[in-house]
């Protein structure tokens, strides 16, 4: 029951956030794709030599840090996502478990703290539980006799560095998963788990056939947003190593396809570093686009919407 | 037969305890995992330096020696507290415009009828899917043009930390939703008693929706305080920055041994001031959260 038009009206509400989206989201926008199209400019100087379709793509392509953003990038985000997503499932299916209400709310408080912390302060935090010599997870490991590991020290191989990389990066993931999934759960109709109950289907059954299909939508909403994140990563390798980008001795072994953007960024005022930086992103964007798509494919067959 | 039904009962009630006593055990495990880079950082924070680098680690250390001196090293180190303000003015203006921004929009969106209404928000929703890079390396250039980066004042700073997000298609139409959600009736009755569009809005719509726009209002806060990328780009000088590069830049590795016991001190100055609001306000945040997760 809007049939009046408020055209006048409307726009006075708008104005304030589209005149900010225009400045600051719609004509960043365009901006880059005119960038990346431009030879060899200088925006100190204002000037260019003249336009370019893939002179810029080529100098992020020819990088070689480039080869390693990429695999780094993708590293953490088939690693990360796929491991935090189904730790969290399982965390928020015994979670919903707990019959006492005070309980499961302590335990979810708990769960949700990851979420509330600063990236780069337990970013910290993780580098010294990794500490060769001091740290806590050889301390650990050592209860096994396995002798001291080199995570994150001085000389740090590429893999070691990683892995300790990855459990971070899924540490800090789980805590928001765990709570969209915990609603989605707490929103499924019991009605279905006194059918299967009445049928005596095992507990693995159950959640195979019934909480994984009913709670689809939500995992595939989770899933292609976190790899969207992951593609971005790089406050965490930030929190972890500094603007090394990797352990040092090892300088940029953890570098990813941000940290190419934002090092073309820093050298802003040399000629084609801007154009670099836009490119640098756009081939982000491509990636980011291209994964959702196939999501998307993948999801028209699988999801299971109720 | 009897019999054989209780003593069946029985046997399932065991088998559920003995389930439910499983889930416990896996749900404390995780709950160690995700609480024990916290103890770690709190641990460390409280140890002297001798304790800190002994081999094997010390995993305990007993209240009468606790360190306090630590934070005091660590707040000498770099002035953590005026970026703890810079942080706090940062996240007030801006969450201030933000909210100011998106209650508009979100009003135009679901309560009046304009030419292009439904493309315009198809397009702002469509701006989500596109990674924040793209526009940090021509916002950069804005606000350098803008005069905020060069002979930057704190004025300066500040203008170029909070303009920019000022606003959130996000939040627009995560309040846009809440505001749906209110029932037509409400609009005609108000009409009847002759208030204006902008008196309903700020005297029904927004306290109605008032725990949704609480939520924006945290999340966007926890944002600023989580803030890296940017507020390194545009802050020119050491004082002007936010917890996070103050963080960072205080303790990257270079001169000197690595002294954890004060970056962990200052780790934990910087963690715990979010903590605390986290616990006071948990129930909008975790609101917000899971609400965030599920398509509307």
């Amino acid at each position: 029951m809007l049939e009046d038009r408020h055209n006048i009206k409307s726009w006075f509400y708008l104005a304030p956030a589209l005149v900010l989206l225009g400045i600051f989201i719609f004509y960043p926008i365009f901006n880059a794709f005119f960038l990346v199209l431009l030879e060899d400019y200088n925006y100190l100087r204002g000037d260019f030599q003249g336009f370019t379709l893939t002179q810029n793509f080529r100098v992020v392509l020819r990088d070689p840090n480039f080869g390693f953003a990429m695999l780094n990038t993708m590293l953490i985000a088939f690693v990360s996502v796929p491991l935090s997503v189904v730790i969290a499932l399982l965390i928020s299916v015994w979670l919903n478990a707990v019959p006492i209400k005070k309980l499961q709310g302590f335990f979810q408080t708990i769960f949700f703290l990851p979420y509330v912390t600063n990236a780069i302060a337990i970013g910290m935090a993780f580098a010294f539980l990794f500490n060769q010599y001091y740290g806590l997870i050889n301390w650990f490991l050592a209860l096994f006799g396995v002798s001291p590991i080199n995570w994150v020290g001085m000389g740090a191989t590429w893999g070691n560095a990683m892995t300790s990389l990855l459990v971070y990066v899924t540490w800090l993931g789980l805590a928001f998963k765990i709570m969209v999934f915990l609603s989605g759960l707490q929103g499924i109709d019991k009605q279905y788990y006194d059918a299967a109950r009445v049928d005596s289907a095992s507990r693995p059954r159950i959640f195979r056939r019934i909480t994984v299909p009913l709670l689809s939508p939500m995992i595939m909403y989770i899933t292609v947003t976190s790899f969207i994140g992951a593609f971005k990563a790089y406050t965490e390798v930030i929190g972890m190593f500094g603007e090394r980008l990797g352990p040092p001795g090892n300088d940029k072994a953890m570098i990813t396809i941000v940290a190419l953007v934002y090092d073309a960024l820093d050298r802003s005022g040399t000629t084609g570093a801007l154009s670099e930086a836009a490119a640098a992103a756009l081939i982000l964007f491509a990636v980011t686009l291209i994964f959702t798509f196939i999501n998307m494919q993948v999801s028209k067959k699988r999801v299971h919407y109720g | 037969m009897e019999q054989a039904i209780y003593g069946n009962e029985k046997q399932i009630k065991r088998r559920r305890r003995i389930r439910l006593g499983i889930v416990y055990g896996l749900l404390i495990f995780f709950a160690i995992f995700i609480l024990i880079p916290f103890y770690w950082m709190i641990l460390t924070a409280i140890k002297v330096e001798a304790d800190v680098l002994r081999t094997p680690p010390l995993l305990w250390v007993s209240p009468t020696e606790w360190q306090f001196a630590n934070f005091a090293d660590a707040l000498a180190r770099a002035p953590f507290i005026r970026f703890i303000i810079n942080t706090v003015v940062v996240a007030v203006i801006s969450t201030i415009g933000t909210v100011i921004t998106t209650v508009l929009s979100a009003f135009a969106f679901a309560r009046l009828n304009f030419f292009g209404r439904d493309v315009l928000f198809f397009v702002l929703i469509a701006t989500m899917m596109i990674p924040g890079e793209i526009f940090v390396i021509t916002n950069f250039i804005t606000v350098v043009n803008f005069g905020w980066i060069r002979e930057q004042t704190y004025f300066d700073a500040i203008l170029a930390m909070t303009i920019p997000f000022m606003t959130s298609v996000f939040y627009m139409f995560f309040l846009r939703q809440a505001f749906k959600q209110i029932p037509d009736e409400l609009y005609y009755a108000a009409k009847v008693d002759g208030k204006t569009d902008r008196q309903y809005l700020w005297r029904i719509m927004v306290p109605i929706a008032l725990p949704t726009i609480t939520t924006i209002t945290i999340l966007n806060a926890m944002n600023t305080w989580n803030a890296y990328i940017w507020p390194r780009l545009v802050t020119q000088r050491e004082e002007f920055r936010l917890v996070s590069n103050g963080l960072r830049d205080a303790f990257d590795e270079g001169i000197g041994p690595p002294l954890y016991h004060e970056q962990m001190a200052a780790a934990l100055i910087v963690t715990v001031p979010l903590i605390i609001v986290f616990l006071m306000l948990k129930k909008y945040i975790m609101r917000g959260v899971s609400r965030s997760g599920i398509k509307g």
